[in-house]
């Protein structure tokens, strides 16, 4: 039915629950974006009307949402690897970026755990 | 926490005496440099820096894009050359 910001169409949903289906929308701006638009939050997706959505769109178009707001932090990351930085190598090595700790967990940033041929057990 | 704007960014004296210098129509030369804390101004912009890392001195060329990095993200002051091969 509503169709914003490019590819999401949440419905059955309240409307500031919706909107944060769209990437680069959380709670905090949702709600933000309902009072600019003067909806009111619990309002489901389906009963919006023509108008409200229009006005939606209208503030949307205020920020850098999906696509864009992925490409521009693409390019933030990318920045900072060409110029040679600490975080940038970082980024390059697929490790964590903001001083954690490497020796055990990060594996988010790692991803599955390659295990290395192991040692010979000690034997008797 | 991020550093008050009220005292701009931290350069250390001696390096932005040495920056001015050469600004000032002083022959380029390469900068020796232990802050690594220093923040990279505008002026700074190509020149070349050799950053202590704690070791040796690193050259690091300043481009425009450093602008407000601080010197010692570009020094690393650790060197992971991999584990050791099996010695068989």
């Amino acid at each position: 039915m509503a169709r914003l910001a490019g590819v999401d169409l949440p419905r059955n949903k309240k409307a500031f629950i919706a909107l944060t289906y769209i990437y680069g929308i959380g709670r905090t701006r949702a709600l933000e974006i309902l009072d600019k638009a003067n909806i009111s939050y619990d309002t489901r997706v389906s009963d919006l009307s023509d108008e409200e959505i229009a006005g939606l769109r209208n503030v949307l178009s205020d920020y850098t949402l999906e696509g864009e707001l992925r490409a521009e932090i693409q390019l933030n990351i990318k920045r900072l690897m060409d110029i040679g930085s600490y975080r940038g190598i970082r980024h390059r090595k697929g490790l964590p970026v903001r001083g954690q700790q490497t020796q055990t967990n990060a594996r988010t940033r790692k991803g599955k755990r390659k295990t290395v041929a192991g040692k010979k057990k000690a034997t008797k | 926490m991020a550093r008050s704007l009220k005292k701009g960014p931290y350069v250390h004296h001696k390096l932005q005496k040495k920056v001015d210098a050469i600004n000032a129509g002083g022959k380029k030369s390469v900068i020796k440099t232990w802050s690594r804390a220093s923040m990279i101004t505008p002026d700074f912009v190509g020149h070349t820096f050799a950053v202590h890392n704690g070791n040796k001195f690193i050259p690091v060329y300043v481009t425009e894009n450093m602008v407000g990095h601080k010197l010692g993200e570009f020094s690393p002051t650790r060197n992971f050359k991999g584990h050791a091969a099996k010695k068989k």
